[in-house]
C-alpha cells in the first residue's frame, strides 16, 4: 500500500463516516435527553431510504433527488414524533430499559409495513443529479458525491452544535441532559422537549438514510445493520456528545478503510486477510476505548438519574404458597410427555421454552438483582454451545463430558470479560458486553478450521438413553429447574443482599466492607455459567450450532424476555420467556407477517403491563389487597 | 387469602398450560392429500424468496388440477424457518411430528441447509434442500436422506472457468462476502484456475462481511492492487454498491469481470441501466429463452402473476414438480421408496431436462452462462448458452470420496 493509496483510503473513510455520523448523532441525543435506548432508529434510518428512493424516482430529476431528501427527513421527523407522543410518552414511567422492549416491538412492525409497502426487491435509486461523476485526486478517481459527503458531515455537525448552544431548545436539551427533573421543576414542559427531541433524531436518522440512496440500495436487512454500527460509534464518542459521535464515526471508518486498503499481508510465511477484520473492526476499537476511557472519549461521566419509575420492592423468599405453586408447576412439567403422547410436537416447543427460560433467568439474574444491564449475553450461550460442540467434534467426547464442559467455558469466558465489564456502569457496561459478544462471535465466525466458521459445527445429538425426545426433555427440564433454583439460592443466601446491595447504593455497600465490584464480578460469571448450560443443551437438542445462533439477536431476544415478563420480580423472566418462545413460533405458523404481529402484541403488552407481565400482575393484586384491607 | 406472591406463581403456571393448549388440540386429518412440508428464509430472503413461493404455488395449482399423484392432491404446509438453524430446526421438527410429514423442502441460506441436512439424516426424514449452494450438503456433510435441486458452488464456479482460462489474464483480483459461500466459491476458483493455468497470480483478496461491503473503499484497494481481471462473488445489495462505485471511479473499465450469479434478475435488476456490461455471468435470461417447455412455464406464470419469473419461481417450481415426480415414481410416500425414486430420476424442467445423481443426491439442473448486455435501459444477458449440470459435476468415484464413509 502506498502512501498515496493510503491517503486516499484515509478520504474514503471520511466519507463512509458522514453517513454513519448523522444516524449516531441521533441517537445520542435522544439518548442523552430521554434515556431510551432506541432500537428502532434503525428503522428510521431505513425507511429515510425508501421514502427518498420513492420520491427521487416518482418526482425525477434534481427536485425530485434534492427535494426528496428534504422531504424525507421532514417525513422521518414527524415519525418519530408521532412514536414518542402515542407510544413511549405512556411508559416514561416504566422500570429503566423497558422502553427499550418498545421500541424492539417498532423494529417488527416498521420492517414487516416497509415490505408490505415497497415490496421484497432491493431499490437502487438514481444518482445524485449535478454530482454523478469522480475527480481525479492522488492519481485516482473520487466520486463528487462522496467529496459531498465529506463536507456535509462536519457541516451538520456545526449546526447542531450551533443549535444545541445558541438557541432556547438547546439549552433545554442540555438541561435535560444534566438534570431533566430540574428542568421539569424550573417549569419546562418536558412532553414538548420530550417530544422535539425525538424528532430531531428522527429528522438525522431520516436525513442520513436519505443521503446514502445515490450510493446504496434500500433494501430490509439495513435497519439490523445501521442500528449496530450507530450503537458502536455513540459509545466509543460518549453518549451524548455530538462532537464525539462525529470522531468516532470518523475513527471507525478509517480504521476499516485502513483494513481493506492493507488487503492481504504476508508477514514472514504468514498471510493475514485484513478486509476480513472489517467484520469486527468496530466492537475491537470500542472495546479497546471503553477499557481505556470508560465514558467513551469525549462522554463524560454520566449524571445519576433519578428514576422516574415507582420504587423496586425489595425480594422476598418464597411463601409457602409459592412453593406450592412451584410444586405444582414441576409436577405438570414432569407429566408433559403423557400428555405429548398424542402431540409430540408439545415435546419440541418444551425443550426450546425450558432452554429460553434458562437462558432468560440467569440474564436477570445480572440484570434485575445485580443492576448490570448486559447486551451481550449470547456469548456466554454460545461459549457453552460451542464448548460442547468441539469437544464432541474433535476429541468425540461423550455428551455427559461435553454438557460438563460447557458451563466451564461460558464461566471462564464470564470471568474475563466481567472482571473489566464491571468496572463500568449503566450503558456503558451494558455495550462493552455486546462488544465482548460481537467479538466472541467474530471468533468463531472467522476462525474455520476450528469452528466450523459460518456454517458451525453439525452433527452434536444426543447419545442414549437421550437420544429420543421424551428423555432428552426431562435432561432439559432438570437442569433448567436446578438452574433456576440454583440462581435463586444464590439472591437469598448472603452473597445476593450483597449483590442487591451494591446496586442500590454503593457507597454505603462499599462503607460496610462490601466489596461490589467483586461481588458483582462473581454475579457475572455465575449468570455466564449457568447460560452456558443452556447454551450445551441448545446444541444438543438441535444436532448443530452456528455462530448466528449466538449473534446480537439472541441478545437481544433475551433483553425482551426479561423486560417482557417483569425485570423486578423473578418469576419474571420465566413467564417472559415462556410467552415470548410460544408466541413467536405460534406467530411464525399463523401469518406470513408475523413479525409485524409479533411487535404489535408485544406493544400491546408493553402498554398494558408497563412493568412487565408478572409485574402488572403483582401490582393488580397489591393494590386489590390495599382496597379490600380498606374496606374491612 | 392468597398472598401476591402465590398469584405470581400461578401466573407461570397458567401461562404454561397456555403454552401447552396452543401446541396441543390438534385433530388428525384425513388422509385424502400428500402432506409436503416446507420452510424457507421468508422474512430475510424476501427478493429472492417472494418469486420463488410463487413458482412452487404455480407447481402445485398444475399438479393438482392434473389430478396430483397417486391420485391424491398435493398439499404444502409452508413455514417461516426464522431464518436461524435453531428455529429452522425446531419448524421442521414441528412439520414432521405436528403435521405428520415425512417429506421436507426448502431453505435458502447454506447454514441453515445444513442444520434441516443434519436433522433429517438423523430423523429419517425425506428433504430436498431447493436453494443452499454449499457443496457440504451433497458432499462432505451429506446423508441418505437429503437431496439437492440448485447447482452448487462448485458447479456455478466451474461454469465459469471455461471462460475465465480464455481471458488469458494473469493478475486476478478477488471479492467475495466473508462466510462459507464466498469462501468456497473463491477457494474452488482458485484451484481450478491454477491448475489450468499455473502462472495465475492472485494480487487481492477482499472479504467484506455480508451485506456491510464498504463498496468505495474496496474498489479502490481492488484497482490499486492493478488487476488484469476481476472475479466477483458479491451479491444482492452488495453486488448493487459494488457496480455502483466501481463504475463511478472507472474500476472495471478495461480489465475482464467474471461474476457468480450476476446474470440472475434478482441481483441484475435493481441496477437498472447501470448493469455492468461484459460481465461474464451465470444467470438467467428470463425474455430470451425460447425451448418450448420454457415458454409454457413462462406464458403459465405470467398469466397466474402478471409479472415476469426470477430464478427462485424456477427453483421453487422446480423444486414441487421434482418432488411430485419422485412421488410418482417411488408409488409411494415411503421414505426409502422415495429415496430409492430419486436416486437417479429424470425429469423435465423449464431449463430442459435433468436428473437427481444417485451416486450424491445432486440434481443437474444446469444454469446460463453469458455477458451482462444492457438492452433498452435493462441489464440482461447476451452470447448465452445453458450448461448442463451433469457435464461439471465430478465424477460418482470422485464425489463418493468426499461423502461421509457411514452410509
Amino acid at each position: 500500500m502506498s502512501f498515496n493509496a493510503f491517503l486516499f483510503q484515509a478520504l474514503n473513510g471520511l466519507s463512509a463516516a458522514s453517513g454513519l455520523f448523522f444516524v449516531a448523532a441521533g441517537l445520542s441525543l435522544i439518548f442523552g435527553v430521554t434515556r431510551i435506548v432506541n432500537i428502532a432508529h434503525g428503522s428510521l434510518y431505513m425507511i429515510g431510504t425508501y421514502i427518498a428512493y420513492s420520491v427521487a424516482t416518482k418526482v425525477g430529476g434534481a427536485v425530485g433527488f434534492w427535494g426528496g431528501i428534504v422531504l424525507t427527513a421532514l417525513l422521518v421527523a414527524l415519525i418519530g414524533a408521532a412514536i414518542e407522543i402515542l407510544l413511549l410518552r405512556r411508559i416514561y414511567r416504566a422500570p429503566e430499559l423497558f422502553q427499550l422492549l418498545a421500541t424492539f416491538a417498532l423494529v417488527l412492525v416498521i420492517n414487516d409495513a416497509t415490505l408490505w409497502i415497497w415490496g421484497p426487491e432491493d431499490l437502487l435509486g438514481p444518482r445524485a443529479p449535478g454530482l454523478t461523476g469522480s475527480i481525479e485526486v492522488l492519481g485516482r478517481r473520487l466520486p463528487t458525491y462522496d467529496i459531498f459527503l465529506i463536507f456535509v458531515g462536519p457541516f451538520v455537525l456545526w449546526m447542531l452544535h450551533l443549535a444545541l448552544a445558541k438557541t432556547r431548545f438547546g439549552r433545554l436539551m442540555r438541561a435535560a441532559t444534566q438534570d431533566r427533573e430540574m428542568v421539569g421543576a424550573l417549569g419546562v414542559n418536558q412532553a414538548m422537549l420530550f417530544t422535539g427531541v425525538f424528532a430531531l433524531g428522527a429528522l438525522l436518522a431520516g436525513l442520513g438514510g436519505a443521503l446514502q440512496i445515490a450510493r446504496e440500495p434500500a433494501t430490509l436487512a439495513t435497519d439490523l445493520i445501521v442500528i449496530g454500527d450507530a450503537f458502536v460509534v455513540v459509545v466509543v464518542g460518549g453518549m451524548g456528545s455530538i462532537s464525539g459521535a462525529y470522531l468516532a464515526a470518523v475513527i471507525i471508518a478509517e480504521v476499516k478503510a485502513l483494513c481493506i486498503g492493507l488487503g492481504v499481508v504476508n508477514f514472514g510465511g504468514f498471510t493475514v486477510n485484513f478486509s476480513k477484520l472489517t467484520l469486527v473492526a468496530e466492537f475491537l476499537v470500542m472495546a479497546a476505548v471503553l477499557i481505556a476511557r470508560p465514558y467513551g472519549l469525549l462522554g463524560r461521566e454520566q449524571v445519576a438519574v433519578r428514576s422516574v419509575a415507582e420504587p423496586e420492592e425489595p425480594l422476598r423468599p418464597a411463601t409457602p404458597a409459592t412453593k406450592i405453586a412451584g410444586l405444582i408447576l414441576l409436577v405438570v412439567l414432569v407429566c408433559l410427555p403423557l400428555i405429548a403422547k398424542s402431540s409430540p410436537y408439545t415435546l419440541v416447543l418444551g425443550i426450546d421454552v425450558l432452554i429460553a427460560v434458562l437462558f432468560a433467568t440467569s440474564l436477570h439474574f445480572i440484570m434485575g438483582p445485580g443492576g448490570m444491564h448486559s447486551f451481550g449475553h449470547a456469548a456466554y450461550f454460545g461459549l457453552g454451545a460451542y464448548g460442547a460442540a468441539l469437544l464432541v467434534k474433535w476429541f468425540a467426547a461423550p455428551m455427559g463430558l461435553a454438557l460438563a464442559a460447557a458451563p466451564v467455558l461460558a464461566l471462564v469466558g464470564a470471568l474475563l470479560f466481567g472482571w473489566f465489564a464491571v468496572r463500568l456502569s449503566g450503558v456503558y457496561l451494558a455495550m462493552l458486553t455486546l462488544a465482548f459478544a460481537q467479538i466472541v462471535w467474530a471468533a468463531v465466525f472467522q476462525w474455520e478450521t476450528l469452528t466450523g466458521g459460518s456454517n458451525g459445527v453439525l452433527g452434536i445429538w444426543p447419545s442414549a438413553p437421550f437420544d429420543t425426545r421424551g428423555p432428552f426433555y426431562f435432561l432439559t427440564l432438570a437442569l433448567a429447574a436446578l438452574g433456576v433454583l440454583l440462581l435463586r439460592k444464590f439472591l437469598f443466601a448472603p452473597f445476593g443482599y450483597a449483590m442487591r446491595a451494591g446496586r442500590d447504593s454503593p457507597l454505603r455497600a462499599e462503607a460496610i466492607g462490601l466489596d461490589v465490584k467483586r461481588v458483582h464480578w462473581l454475579a457475572f460469571a455465575i449468570a455466564g455459567a449457568v447460560c452456558g448450560i443452556a447454551g450445551g443443551l441448545f446444541a444438543f437438542a438441535k444436532g448443530s450450532i452456528s455462530p448466528e445462533t449466538i449473534g446480537v439477536s439472541r441478545s437481544i431476544d433475551g433483553l425482551v424476555m426479561v423486560l417482557l415478563g417483569g425485570i423486578q420480580t423473578l418469576t419474571g423472566p420465566i413467564v417472559g420467556a415462556s410467552v415470548y418462545a410460544v408466541l413467536q413460533d405460534f406467530m411464525m405458523r399463523s401469518t406470513e407477517y408475523w413479525r409485524a404481529l409479533l411487535g404489535g402484541i408485544i406493544l400491546l403488552l408493553v402498554l398494558a403491563f408497563p412493568s412487565g407481565i408478572v409485574g402488572g400482575f403483582v401490582k393488580l393484586i397489591s393494590r386489590r389487597n390495599t382496597t379490600s384491607k380498606a374496606a374491612s | 387469602m392468597m398472598t401476591a406472591r402465590s398469584l405470581h406463581s400461578l401466573a407461570i403456571a397458567g401461562t404454561l398450560a397456555g403454552a401447552l393448549t396452543l401446541s396441543f388440540g390438534h385433530a388428525a386429518r384425513a388422509q385424502d392429500t400428500i402432506k409436503i412440508g416446507e420452510l424457507n428464509s421468508y422474512k430475510t430472503q424476501t427478493a429472492f424468496l417472494d418469486p420463488y413461493k410463487k413458482g412452487w404455488e404455480l407447481a402445485i395449482e398444475q399438479i393438482n388440477a392434473k389430478g396430483g399423484v397417486l391420485g391424491k392432491k398435493l398439499e404444502v404446509i409452508s413455514r417461516d424457518d426464522g431464518s436461524t438453524p435453531g428455529d429452522a430446526v425446531r419448524v421442521a421438527d414441528e412439520l414432521v411430528t405436528r403435521e405428520g410429514v415425512n417429506i421436507i423442502a426448502g431453505t435458502f441460506l447454506s447454514h441453515i441447509g445444513l442444520a434441516v441436512t443434519e436433522f433429517a439424516g438423523k430423523k429419517k426424514v425425506f428433504f430436498l434442500a431447493a436453494e443452499p449452494l454449499t457443496d457440504k450438503i451433497t458432499w462432505q456433510n451429506g446423508n441418505k436422506y437429503t437431496f439437492r435441486l440448485r447447482a452448487t458452488t462448485y458447479m456455478q464456479v466451474a461454469m465459469l472457468m471455461p471462460a475465465a482460462v480464455a481471458a488469458k489474464k494473469k493478475r486476478w483480483a478477488l471479492v467475495y462476502p466473508n462466510f462459507e459461500y464466498g469462501q468456497a466459491a473463491v477457494a474452488t476458483f482458485k484451484e481450478m484456475l491454477k491448475a489450468q493455468q499455473p502462472d495465475v497470480e492472485f494480487v487481492t483478496e477482499q472479504a467484506p462481511p455480508l451485506g456491510k461491503v464498504d463498496a468505495g473503499a474496496v474498489v479502490q484497494a481492488i484497482d490499486d492492487a492493478k488487476p488484469d481481471a476481476i472475479f466477483n462473488v458479491l451479491f444482492g445489495a452488495d453486488f448493487s454498491k459494488l457496480v455502483r462505485e466501481g463504475t463511478t471511479r472507472g474500476v472495471f473499465k478495461d480489465r475482464t469481470v467474471v461474476s457468480l450469479l450476476s446474470g440472475e434478475p434478482e441481483y441484475l435488476d435493481p441496477v437498472k441501466e447501470e448493469a455492468p456490461v461484459g460481465w461474464i455471468v451465470t444467470g438467467y435470461p428470463w425474455d430470451k429463452i425460447k425451448t418450448p417447455e420454457y415458454l409454457a412455464f413462462l406464458t403459465a406464470y405470467q398469466k397466474k402473476y402478471n409479472d415476469y419469473p426470477r430464478l427462485g419461481s424456477i427453483v421453487g417450481y422446480v423444486t414441487m414438480t421434482s418432488l411430485a415426480a419422485g412421488i410418482a415414481k417411488a408409488g409411494s410416500t415411503d421414505t426409502d421408496k422415495l429415496i430409492a425414486a430419486f436416486e437417479g430420476l429424470k425429469l423435465d424442467s423449464p431449463f430442459g431436462p435433468f436428473m437427481y445423481r444417485a451416486s450424491d443426491h445432486q440434481a443437474t439442473m444446469g444454469a446460463y452462462v453469458g455477458k451482462i448486455a444492457l438492452e433498452g435501459g435493462k441489464g440482461t444477458m447476451a452470447d448465452f448458452k445453458y450448461v448442463d449440470g451433469a457435464t461439471v459435476l465430478p465424477s460418482d468415484a470422485e464425489v463418493k470420496k468426499l461423502r461421509p464413509v457411514t452410509e
